[in-house]
This record gives structure tokens, C-alpha cells and sequence, in this order.
């Protein structure tokens, strides 16, 4: 990967590929909302060796921004190799309860946000024939749960349009790859208990696992690859029992 | 984010902390619920307890692991003070450039670097890591930032190096590197018979090595008293050409805390005998990477869980002047009778060059460290020797300390009144109430 686009870029997941990619002395464009933190991040990736860094500054939960957000990253790399979207909020389940316009909040930005910026990006790398989008997505969005249905509900829409996108685009050559992590301990899951757990992964190691998923060309990937197994289980439950259970 | 406790790395003493994130360095500095004071806690690589705030909050700096800017001409590093040292070199080993002081472990943070004035094998030649700071930027309780340099801040600047994380949380450092053309060192190591041989060895090889260090066998007695094998090198001045191996990962992970201490003095006195024996010629020389040379510790994960529950202490002092070495010859004597001590100890000449950290630790002498199961007995141990450090005018160094009295402390460090006026009166560690006299 020569050049990559990361919308979400201070994300820890997303911090993670941006740093091995540095290694690998790409051309990065980020895109995240705080200025600083973005010079901050771009600092970092030239000193780790990158060969470029453009940065811009956006709240990608304003959809109006998106096409100009899309033209500006084409435009410094117009052979873009990979795309990362990984911003993202884990919603308080309760206050989305108790709240409409939580709910919507946390739907716009796992779902509708992405959506927007996949109908753009899909069609200009749909034009340009080659590429790949990679999305994070989650293990939530594989089953409803009562103790976090709103993301889920956001994740599961987003893996339905990643599968429609994917076999859209694979006939022009275009890789969609849907990537989900299971526990990551990370800022958005700070405050969690019990994160030592085996379940828990580092962003460094999901970050290395997303993008051997991009040089693979891979089309759906759990990282760390157990969740594979632990999701079929917990998707072969028949639903009878599965509305009883307190997970 | 990846800390889960904030021990420090004696895991004594031990008790829960309440950790503030700061993940940028434009952040503001947090505040505690309460408000109470914040110590920074890097990557709990220091023994005791200049990390530990009980009763207050710890900053947890890990996050804080940017690189600012790297002149590869010039070897200036500038980077957030969470990186640890092993991070750093990982990036500018490959462009011909190292740390010009490293300690005996790479997961140390550079700000814990600076905070503790911490020194290598090579203090006779390099002094202390601050004496290669060109710059800080320091975050102070106020919300003020200020750019410290040997001559803007100045005061600031010496009172940081060696300030133990209380006068403001540094953001991030500037360093000097020096130039590096091979990742190999060639080593000597020369087994001595007894404390004598140590300083003849060390007093002839200090101008012409890099490196030196002693490792001493701390249950030996009589003539045998300051038995050891002593270390000497250099970097290799030529490119190898075979890739010499650099390890991601240690050998071996101590995979749990044992119920009980695995160090004792049947396991030590083992252990000695044979590490002892181990060479045969009085000198054997070999070349070896610079990461096993410089940070053999690290090569066992977790290695301080071998002390078991109650954790363990770090005894480190420097004995200045021509009497000192006949005051390490007595320390070593009460340790031997003691029967306790530690597989790693080590003797270590310093230099005379000068930190300009006002509370730097080290100073012209003989430097003795090792470590010891935290037990009653041991504390007693250790306010002996304290008391024949401080009878010698030496000191006992804080970055290893959990234990040393108010009195031992005062009677290390005679500047530390003027330092404290340096304080952020927003930061505190239990090691500081306790040296100071004040509770918790």
C-alpha cells in the first residue's frame, strides 16, 4: 500500500495502522476533527518514516463535508490504494434508551456517516477500477444484544452495505473488506472493568491483523481470529433461548 | 492503555491507584476528582515509590508517545516523554544514531529518564541522561507550558532533571544522540577474586571503554569478599554485515506472581556459584549486541514476580572519595553475613562529570546495587546500611527507593530544601511526604 486515505484517523485502532504504514514509508492522508491532534499525529508519522502526510480537519458527522473531504484525499494521491473509515462511538445503551436522540446520534455516526462517505468513495474507485475499503465495523453487529443493541443495530446495517458494496464492486476490481474486532482496549473503552481479560486485544495487534486483511484481499475478517468461532456460537443460538440470555 | 495497575516495578509498596489519561499533549493536565495532588507515572520502571501517590492520583504519561522531529544530520531527537527508551532506539538505531545514556532496561520512559537523572554503564564517560537534554516543554498545575533549556527556564531546568516528577508533568524532551556505526559491542569480561581486583580493573579501563560494570557475588566472604565478573566494551567501530539480532521479545516471561519468593538464600547462593564458575578464563572476549549488553534484565519478562507477593526492595547508594571503597567493603561484608541479596548485583564506578539536574544522584565514587525480598529483616538490612552511606557522605539513590528515612534522605540530598521551592505545589509522591516528614 503506497497510498492510504484514514477517515477517523485518531482513532487507536486507527493511530495503529497509520503507524505501521509510516513504517512502510507511505503516503497517508488523515482526517479527523481536532487540528491539533491531527499536526500531532502527522509529526509522528514523518519521523516513523512516511513518505508524505496531508491532514484535514473534519467533523465527519456533517455529511455536507463529505464530497469535499473525498475530492481533497483523491487529489493528493490520485492512485489511492486502501481507504480505513474508523471512526466510530460506543453509545451509552441506557441513556439510548431513554433517549431519541442518543439513539440517532450514535446511528448516525457508526452507520449513516459511513454510508455517505462509501457511496462516494465506492464510486470513484468503482471509476478508477482498483482499490480497497477497508471499514471497521464490530462483533456487535452480529447478533442484538440487549446491553448494546444501538451500536449493534448501526454495526449489523453497516455489515449488510458493506456485503451489498462488495459484490457491487468486485467486478471492477475493487476490494471491501468488513473488519471486526472483538474487546480492543482503547479510549472508547476506557471505561470498561475487567480489561485484562483474554479478551482484550492491544490496537497495535488489530491493526497489523486489518491490514494483512487489505494485502489479502480478505472480505469479512474477526480480529483476533478467535472471535470468529466465539460469534458463530453465538450466532447459532436459536433465538428462543437467545431472548432469555442476559449477555 | 495498556497499563492495567500502577505499581511500581518493586511492587512495593503496593496498594490501588487512581489513574488520570492524558492521550495528547495539548490536553490539559487532569485533575483528580478531589483535586488532590498528581504525580506522572511513566511506564513503572522506577522500584519504589517516587511513581506511587497513595491517596492522590497518578498521571498515566504512557499515552503521551509521539515523535515530534528527528534531524538525522544533526542526531536531535525530539519526542513525547511516554516513549520508552527501547521505542527510541528502535527508531534511530537504523539511521546511525544511539542514546548516548542508556540503563540497565530499555521500558523506561524518557520522561522517567529525566525525572530520575538515571545513568549507565558509561557515567564515567557520558554522566547522566540530563547531561544530553538540550530541551523540555513542562506542563505545570497552572495550566502554564514552559520551554525549559540550560538557559531559558534555566532554574526550572536543573530543578527537573533528578526532580522526580514534581515540578509539572514533562510533555515532551529534546535529546542529543550520538553517532553509531554498528548495533555490536565487543566485550571483555574479566573474573576478579576479590574487591581489590574490581577497582584495579575498573581504575584501568575508564578511559579507554565505553562500558563498564561489575557484576559482584554479594554472598561471598573472607578472601573471596567483592568476588564478581567484571565487563568492559565498546561499540564496534565497523558495519557487521551479518544482521545481528535485536529481540522483539524476551527469552522468558515469568508467567506468574509465586506464592512464595523464589530468592533465597539457598537459591542465591546456588545461583551465584555456578554464575561464578560459569567462566573459566580469568578473560574471555566476545562480540554481542548492544541490546543483551545493556539490558540484560530484560531478556526475563516480568522478572520482579520472582520475589513473590510481597514484592521486593532496590538498595542502591554511591560512596564518594578513596574511603568509599573501604565503606563497600564493609557494606558487602554485612550483606555476605546477611545471606540476602540479589542474583543481579552490581558495582559501578562514576565519573565526576556533572549533571545539571540540582537533585542528580550520582557523583565521583563507587556505586552499589542490588536487590532483596522485601521482608522485615531486610528493612533492617537496609537502615544499616543506610547509616554507614550516610556516615561515608554518600547517598541512597530515590529512583530505587521505597524504604530510606527522612533522615538518610535529607543527608543524601543537603540541596533539598532549595529544590522544593521548585515544586508544583499541584504535584506529590508518596516517596515525597515520606522523605519530607509529611503523612501519607
Amino acid at each position: 500500500m503506497r497510498q492510504v486515505l484514514i477517515l477517523g484517523a485518531g482513532s487507536a485502532i486507527a493511530r495503529e495502522c497509520a503507524r505501521l504504514l509510516a513504517g512502510q514509508k507511505a503516503e497517508l492522508f488523515l482526517v479527523a476533527r481536532d487540528p491539533v491532534r491531527l499536526d500531532i499525529m502527522a509529526d509522528d508519522l514523518r519521523v516513523r518514516g512516511a513518505a508524505s502526510v496531508s491532514v484535514l480537519s473534519a467533523d465527519l458527522l456533517d455529511r455536507d463535508r463529505h464530497p469535499e473531504i473525498v475530492t481533497a484525499a483523491f487529489d493528493a494521491m490520485p492512485e489511492l490504494d486502501a481507504v480505513l473509515i474508523a471512526h466510530g462511538v460506543l453509545p451509552d445503551q441506557t441513556e439510548c434508551q431513554a433517549s431519541v436522540a442518543a439513539t440517532m446520534a450514535a446511528i448516525d455516526c457508526n452507520f449513516l456517516s459511513a454510508v455517505s462517505l462509501l457511496t462516494l468513495l465506492g464510486n470513484t474507485l468503482e471509476r478508477k477500477g482498483r482499490g480497497s475499503l477497508a471499514v471497521i465495523s464490530s462483533v456487535a453487529g452480529d447478533r442484538g444484544r440487549q446491553s448494546n443493541y444501538i451500536y449493534g443495530a448501526a454495526k449489523g446495517g453497516l455489515d449488510i452495505f458493506l456485503q451489498g458494496l462488495r459484490n457491487r464492486l468486485v467486478k471492477s476490481g475493487v476490494h471491501v473488506v468488513t473488519i471486526k474486532p472483538g474487546f480492543v482496549r482503547s479510549p472508547m473503552t476506557a471505561h470498561i472493568d475487567g480489561r485484562d481479560g483474554p479478551l482484550w486485544a492491544e490496537p497495535d495487534v488489530v491493526a497489523a491483523g486489518i491490514l494483512k486483511a487489505i494485502d489479502k484481499r480478505r472480505d469479512v475478517v474477526y480480529l483476533p481470529g478467535f472471535w470468529a468461532l466465539i460469534m458463530l456460537i453465538i450466532r447459532l443460538i436459536p433465538e428462543r433461548l437467545f431472548k432469555r440470555l442476559s449477555l | 492503555m495498556r497499563r492495567r495497575d500502577y505499581n511500581s516495578w518493586g511492587r512495593f509498596p503496593r496498594f490501588p491507584q487512581t489513574a488520570l489519561t492524558m492521550p495528547w499533549r495539548s490536553d490539559a493536565l487532569p485533575r483528580s476528582a478531589s483535586a488532590s495532588p498528581v504525580i506522572p507515572y511513566g511506564n513503572g520502571r522506577s522500584y519504589g515509590d517516587v511513581c506511587l501517590n497513595r491517596g492522590g492520583a497518578v498521571i498515566d504519561a504512557g499515552a503521551l508517545d509521539h515523535f515530534i522531529a528527528f534531524d538525522t544530520e544533526t542526531g536531535v531527537l525530539r519526542c513525547e516523554s511516554g516513549l520508552t527508551l527501547g521505542q527510541m532506539l528502535r527508531l534511530v538505531v537504523p539511521a546511525g544514531w544511539f542514546l548516548p545514556v542508556c540503563p540497565g532496561t530499555q521500558f523506561a520512559t524518557l520522561g522517567g529518564a529525566i525525572a530520575n537523572d538515571i545513568h549507565g554503564k558509561n557515567h564515567h564517560r557520558e554522566g547522566t541522561f540530563g547531561c544530553h537534554v538540550t530541551a523540555f516543554e513542562l506542563l505545570r498545575s497552572d495550566g502554564s507550558r514552559r520551554v525549559c533549556t540550560p538557559t531559558a527556564n534555566a532554574s526550572l531546568f536543573a530543578a527537573t532533571i533528578g526532580g522526580l516528577g514534581l515540578t509539572g508533568l514533562i510533555t515532551w524532551a529534546e535529546v542529543q544522540l550520538r553517532p553509531l556505526v554498528s548495533q555490536m559491542v565487543e566485550e571483555e569480561s574479566y573474573k576478579f577474586a576479590h574487591l581489590d581486583q574490581f577497582f584495579g580493573l575498573s581504575d584501568g579501563s575508564d578511559s579507554d571503554f565505553e562500558y563498564t560494570v561489575a557484576w559482584v557475588d554479594c554472598l561471598a566472604h573472607g578472601e573471596a569478599l567483592g568476588r564478581g565478573l567484571f565487563a568492559r566494551s565498546n561499540h564496534a567501530d565497523m558495519a557487521v554485515k551479518d544482521s545481528p539480532k535485536w529481540p522483539v521479545k524476551p527469552l522468558f516471561t515469568v508467567p506468574f506472581c509465586p506464592p512464595l519468593s523464589l530468592v533465597n538464600r539457598y537459591s542465591l547462593r546456588l545461583f551465584n556459584g555456578v554464575w561464578y564458575g560459569r567462566q573459566r578464563e580469568r578473560r574471555v572476549t566476545r562480540a554481542n549486541h548492544f541490546a543483551p549488553f545493556l539490558f540484560p534484565l530484560d531478556r526475563i519478562g516480568n522478572w520482579n514476580l520472582m520475589y513473590g507477593p510481597k514484592g521486593m526492595v532496590q538498595y542502591q547508594c554511591v560512596l564518594p572519595g578513596e574511603n568509599g571503597r573501604e565503606v563497600l567493603r564493609s557494606l558487602l561484608r554485612v550483606i555476605a553475613r546477611s545471606g540476602q541479596g540479589s542474583f543481579l548485583a552490581v558495582l559501578k564506578t562514576f565519573g565526576d562529570r556533572q549533571s545539571p539536574g540540582m537533585m542528580s544522584f550520582p557523583r565521583p565514587g563507587v556505586t552499589l546495587a542490588l536487590d532483596f525480598a522485601a521482608t522485615p529483616d531486610v528493612l533492617q538490612l537496609l537502615d544499616r546500611l543506610d547509616a554507614m552511606t550516610v556516615e561515608a557522605g554518600g547517598a541512597v539513590y530515590p529512583a530505587k527507593d521505597a524504604r530510606m528515612s527522612a533522615a538518610t534522605f535529607r543527608a543524601s540530598f543537603p540541596q533539598w530544601e532549595r529544590f522544593a521551592t521548585s515544586i508544583d505545589p499541584g504535584f506529590s509522591s508518596s516517596f515525597w511526604r515520606r522523605v519530607t516528614g509529611s503523612a501519607g
